[in-house]
């Protein structure tokens, strides 16, 4: 293979999102996803995960540009508009805080476990053959719908733009692109940036 | 012999998400402190790779 190994991570993110249909437990994987770009953007104020390992972006640009699955239309300037970006990252992380919210309540015994996923945060579908009952506490895996749903739904909004505008389109809105790149400025502040 | 124009990165619109780094077969941008994408204007070859590639289109292709 040529290149890095970092440059095939898009396997990764297929194998991801396949593990995720045969046991939802795998889900707790993207965590890696989540962790790492905050880790370099934090410690070492830069965006390399963005830009040399993210799977999902490396997906979409094999897809877009490589297999010509993308329009190449321009971006809608709204999409990487300050306020549009920033408002998604809001939205995306009160979402998430629901999701910590709802395992919370599992955990608690005040809920009991919802073997669905959630898409778009609306749509809910049966996901339960993914999870053997009782194989690991129940907060486990309601965390595991949670986290795939919104790893899931990121997803389909990242092909859908991918297939509507650029390869990369969902870069220019991705709440993780953005709350690093928030994190690269205040840490350069002062830096000619 | 340097190419009769080359790449300029617009920082407001840029997210640094890098792509223009990866389709750059001249290895010629660079991420500034995970903040914008600059490019080197002595390497680069004007070729447009990744003002095309560019999600937020702030690449511009300028004469020199």
């Amino acid at each position: 293979m040529k290149g890095h190994w970092y440059d095939h991570l898009w396997i990764w993110t297929i194998v991801y999102f396949s593990l995720g249909f045969f046991n939802i437990l795998f889900a707790w994987l993207g965590m890696i996803d989540f962790l790492l770009p905050l880790g370099f953007a934090l410690f070492g104020g830069n965006k390399w995960f963005c830009n040399q390992l993210c799977g999902r972006g490396q997906l979409c640009l094999k897809l877009g540009a490589d297999l010509k699955c993308s329009r190449n239309k321009p971006t809608p300037s709204w999409m990487y508009s300050r306020w549009f970006r920033y408002g998604f990252l809001v939205f995306f992380l009160a979402m998430f805080g629901n999701m910590l919210f709802q395992t919370w309540l599992v955990a608690s015994g005040a809920s009991s476990l919802r073997e669905a996923i959630k898409l778009f945060w609306t749509f809910s579908i049966p996901w339960g053959w993914t999870y053997t009952a009782g194989s690991v506490p129940d907060w486990v895996a309601q965390f595991s719908f949670g986290f795939y749903s919104m790893m899931l739904t990121s997803l389909l909004l990242g092909l859908i733009v991918m297939v509507l505008y650029k390869p990369r389109t969902w870069c220019a809105s991705c709440p993780m692109e953005t709350m690093t790149q928030a994190i690269c400025r205040l840490k350069s502040r002062g830096k000619d940036v | 012999m340097a190419s009769k124009r080359y790449a300029r990165v617009g920082r407001d619109n840029c997210v640094s998400c890098g792509t223009c780094k990866k389709v750059c077969p001249k290895q010629a941008v660079r991420i500034v402190r995970g903040c914008y994408a600059q490019v080197d204007p002595a390497v680069c070859v004007g070729c447009g790779k990744c003002g095309r590639a560019c999600p937020t289109g702030c690449i511009q292709l300028l004469d020199r």
